[in-house]
This record gives C-alpha cells, structure tokens and sequence, in this order.
C-alpha cells in the first residue's frame, strides 16, 4: 500500500483484508480482456484491407461481402463496439468492484453480458457482410440486433449500478461517475436512434420512424454523442483510474474532475448538429451546435490537463515507462482532437472540411490516438496484476509505443493534407465560372495519401501484434508461476 | 393544461433550458471552489483508489 493509501480514510479494514476468499470476479475482467485483443486484431485488419481497397481497388475482387461498402462497417463496428467495448467493459467491471471493494452482484449477469456482447458483435459483423444495413453511420445493426443490445446494455446498467449500490466505500470515485454517464447515455441514444418499422416480423429490413431531416437530425444527435459519452467519457473513467495507479499518485485534482464530468455531461448533448452545417437544417440549429462545440474546449481542455498534470513532479517516469508514455500520448491526442473538433465545428471550417479526408483523419486521431493508446496504456498496466506476475517485456510495450505513434502520425498527416487537397479542389473554379477539377481529378491527386494512410494502418496494426504476443506470454508466465506456487506450497505442507 | 402549451416553443424553452443548465454548472462551480474546507474533504476521495492496492484473489 502507498503512502498516500497509509494516510488514507479508505484504508482497509482488517477483516477485509483477513479474507482470503475470492473477493472480486476477476474471471469477467480477464474474458473481456482477452476479447479486447482479439478485437483489435479483428477490426484493425479489416481496417487496413479497406484502407487497401481505397488505394487499389481490384482488392474488392468483385466479390460483394469483402467490397468496401460492407466491409467499412465491419471495420467500425469491431473495433468501436468489439475492441473499445471490451474494453470498456473490463475496465469498468475491474474499476468498480476495486473502488466500491464489492464483487459483482451477479456472476451470472456478468456471463451474460460477456457472451451476449460477443454475439451481438459477431452477428453484426456478419449481416453487414450479407448486406444487411439501416445506413446509420455507427448504427448499421438491422433491428432484432439492436434489441439484442438493448437487452445486453439493460443487464450491464443493472449489474453495474447494483454493484455500486452494494459499495463499501461511502464515496464514489470519479471513474464510476463517467461509467454511469456513459452507460446511461449510450442506453438513451442507442433507443432513440433504433426506432424503425420492421418491413415485417421475419424480415431484417426496417425503415427508420423519422424521416427528412429530423431523422439526419437523430442520426447525428447519435453519433455524436455516441463520440461524447462511448468514446470520450467511458475512457476518461479509465483515464481516472490508470494513470493515477500507474503514475502512483492520486489524480491532480479531484474537484477539476467534478467539473470536467459535469461540463462535459451538460454541453455534449447539444453539438450533434454541426454534423449537418450547410444542408436543410434550420441554420440556429447549426449555429447552437457550433457554439456548444466551441464551448466544449474547456472541460476538455481541462480534463486532459488534469490528466497530464497527474504526473506533475515524476516527469521521468515518461522516459522509464512504456506504459505510461501510452497514457500520457493518449492525453495529449485527447487534447488534440478536442481543439480540432471544436474547429471543424465553425459552419467556415467545415465548408471546407466536410465531406473529405479531414474528418477521417480527425476521428482517427481522437480513436487511434486517443482511446486505443489509454486502451493499451491501461491494459498493460492491468494484465499483469489479473495474472499475478509482471509484464513479460517491458521493451516489446516501449517497441508497440512507437510503432502504434508512428503509425498514428502517419494516418492523420496522410488523411490531413489529401483532405484538404480535396476541399480545396472541389471548391476551385476557373475564370468561366466552371469547376476547375473534375470529380477524378481530386480522386487521382489524393492516391498517394491513400497509400500513405494504409502504411500507417500497418504500423499499427504491427504494433497491436507485438502487444498480443506480449500479452500472451505474461498470461503463460503467470500460470507457470501459480503452478510452481502451488507445487512449492503442496511439497512445504508435505514437510519435504 | 393550457400552461404546458408554454414549453412547446422553442422561443420559451431555449432561454429556459440556458437558465437552468447555467444556473446548474454555476451551482457546481461554488459547490466544488466555495469552500476550502469542503475543497479538502472533496480532494481527499482521489486517494481512494490506492486503498485498495493488495492484490487479494
């Protein structure tokens, strides 16, 4: 226990600490885990083979369940709901019961939400592969899945805040805070943005219960909260968390997280619509959206300095430690994309930014910058405490750092300068007052950003590789060494 | 019911949805900074997490 933890109100009590029962399911922790990796390998492959199919596209080969039109969503939806939920969940399970020091309330639930959260994945997966989709970006699922994950989501909120009900601490952390933010949240805007008609009760196709632009309107009241709360919030609670742990001193400041939670829960809800600058949105909706994004810098900015000043005096810890150069590489891309967002956002920026690379490029900085790196930072940290030993190499963890950063600067620079080519393409005209690029012309100038950008997806998909292997001999490291524990303890209670 | 009809615009409910939301955040604000004592107490939850440190199975 640290020093800190000495002086500490929360220390333990001595009975809990007697207790040599399992006193936590970790087993949940280590399944959700494990599926984070595999996700990850799942999702960025896909996520480099269409980036390939862009550069050169025979790779479609005519055959429609691999061409990029299906395989896009198959991208995104392994590595948002398979990789990043995993994720999500094996941290929350992992962080919840630690700091309410109160097991699951169901093992069964938890199994269950394990093995539902896996079908509804694989099923997804593979009826976007058939052709099955509503078109909803980040919502593609056809209805019977999207119940499926309702009935999931309603188990984990269940499971999630009885266990914080049945807390022994009377305060609850941070981290649990955004949890709950996020699970709520996702529950409200998975619903809404599903309600469809089924053509009929036997068939996959529905059709969604808005229409015009009141259903755009949805659509993007979704996806980008589904950014605000799936992707930012639920990952700062693992942020909360794993970088004070791993720094080994507590956050910078508590009561800026309080505000930071509470900015970030009140002011998100409202930007969705700069996804819809310049269409038949009515133009005050517009503007409200840009003016809450603007505004949204702030808690953000606070946030990721809360972060990063967490480690205020142990500055050296960023040249010893791998994992924490993920965390704190990690802040500084949430940072990042929380000044590029806001930017794009202005109705002048996004004439030019939207419709092009630039976006792409800027959801990658904040998904491969931001929530996998706080991912693998808080993997490393956590895998080796669930198997009881340490991380197999810590070098491999620095060699996966720099190919993931590498990888990184390559996307976004790649998808930056080729959108920005096309924006300024698309907008040029001569001095007859004609387009001055045809369509392909932009295409044809843009090639080699494509090819740019899917060496960048190589590296790190190369660098999700190392930590697979990385991952995995620490798992057989701590086996053999639970069994050599055993067989010592077995020959000490045999009086050899 | 005639009152409810009040919150179905966007004139009325646009102010009022800025009123509470700030009133709400600064409400926060003076909770979280108001007080130095209060701020100890407040700053006293980020240790929590290091209580809790024995890896127990």
């Amino acid at each position: 226990m640290s020093s800190v933890a000495a002086a500490s109100p929360y220390a333990l009590g001595a009975d809990r600490a007697a207790a040599g029962v399992e006193e936590y399911n970790f087993d949940i922790v280590k399944k959700f885990t494990i599926m984070t990796l595999v996700w990850a390998v799942v999702g960025m492959s896909v996520g480099v083979y269409i980036a390939s199919e862009l550069a050169w596209p025979f790779l479609n080969f005519g055959i429609p369940y691999i061409e990029f039109g299906r395989f896009r969503p198959v991208h995104t939806t392994s590595v948002i709901l398979g990789f990043g939920g995993s994720a999500l969940f094996a941290t929350s399970y992992y962080i919840v019961q630690r700091t309410c020091q109160a097991r699951l309330i169901s093992d069964f639930a938890a199994s269950f939400t394990f093995w539902g959260w896996q079908a509804c994945v694989i099923l997804a997966d593979a009826s976007y592969m058939m052709g099955h989709t509503t078109s909803r970006e980040y919502a593609e699922m056809e209805w019977p899945l999207a119940l499926l994950i309702l009935v999931v989501w309603v188990v984990y909120m269940n499971l999630f805040i009885g266990t914080i009900m049945r807390r022994k601490q009377p305060h609850i952390y941070v981290a649990n805070w955004f949890y709950l933010a996020f699970i709520l949240a996702v529950a409200i805007l998975h619903v809404f943005n599903h309600l469809a008609i089924p053509v009929s009760m036997f068939s996959m196709k529905s059709y969604s219960l808005f229409s015009g632009v009141q259903d755009a309107m949805t659509q993007w009241w979704y996806g980008h909260n589904m950014v605000g709360f799936y992707l930012t919030a639920a990952f700062l609670g693992m942020m909360y968390y794993f970088v004070p742990k791993q720094a080994g001193r507590p956050i910078y400041s508590y009561r800026l997280s309080i505000v930071h939670f509470w900015a970030l829960a009140f002011m998100y809800m409202w930007v969705g619509a700069h996804h819809l600058h310049w269409t038949a949105l009515p133009d005050w909706t517009s503007t409200l959206a840009a003016t809450f994004s603007i505004l949204l810098l702030m808690p953000s900015w606070g946030g990721m300095i809360n972060g990063i000043m967490t480690l205020s005096g142990a500055w050296d810890k960023l040249r010893t430690d791998p994992v924490m150069r993920f965390m704190i590489v990690a802040l500084s891309f949430y940072g990042m994309s929380t000044f590029e967002g806001p930017m794009m956002a202005l109705k002048e920026v996004n004439a030019l930014s939207h419709y092009t690379n630039w976006t792409v490029g800027h959801v990658h900085s904040g998904a491969l910058g931001w929530v996998a790196m706080i991912s693998f930072g808080s993997l490393y940290h956590l895998i080796p405490k669930l198997w009881n030993t340490r991380l197999y190499s810590v070098r491999l963890a620095a060699v996966h750092f720099w190919l993931a950063t590498i990888g990184i600067v390559l996307y976004i620079v790649a998808m930056w300068i080729s959108g920005i080519t096309q924006g300024l393409m698309w907008r040029a005209y001569d001095q007859f007052g004609n387009l001055q690029y045809s369509f392909i012309e932009s295409v044809a100038a843009i090639h080699p950003f494509y090819v740019m950008r899917m060496i960048g997806g190589v590296f790190f998909l190369s660098g999700v590789l190392v930590m697979v292997f990385n991952v995995t001999m620490t798992i057989l490291q701590g086996k053999r060494e639970e069994r050599q524990a055993l067989a010592a303890g077995g020959l000490a209670g045999a009086g050899v | 019911m005639e009152w409810f009809m009040w919150f179905t615009k966007f004139d009325h409910t646009q102010p009022l949805v800025l009123v509470i939301l700030v009133v709400l955040f600064v409400g926060i604000s003076y909770y979280v900074y108001g007080s130095s004592a209060r701020g100890k107490r407040i700053e006293s939850h980020k240790n929590m997490i290091f209580s809790d440190d024995d890896d127990k199975r």
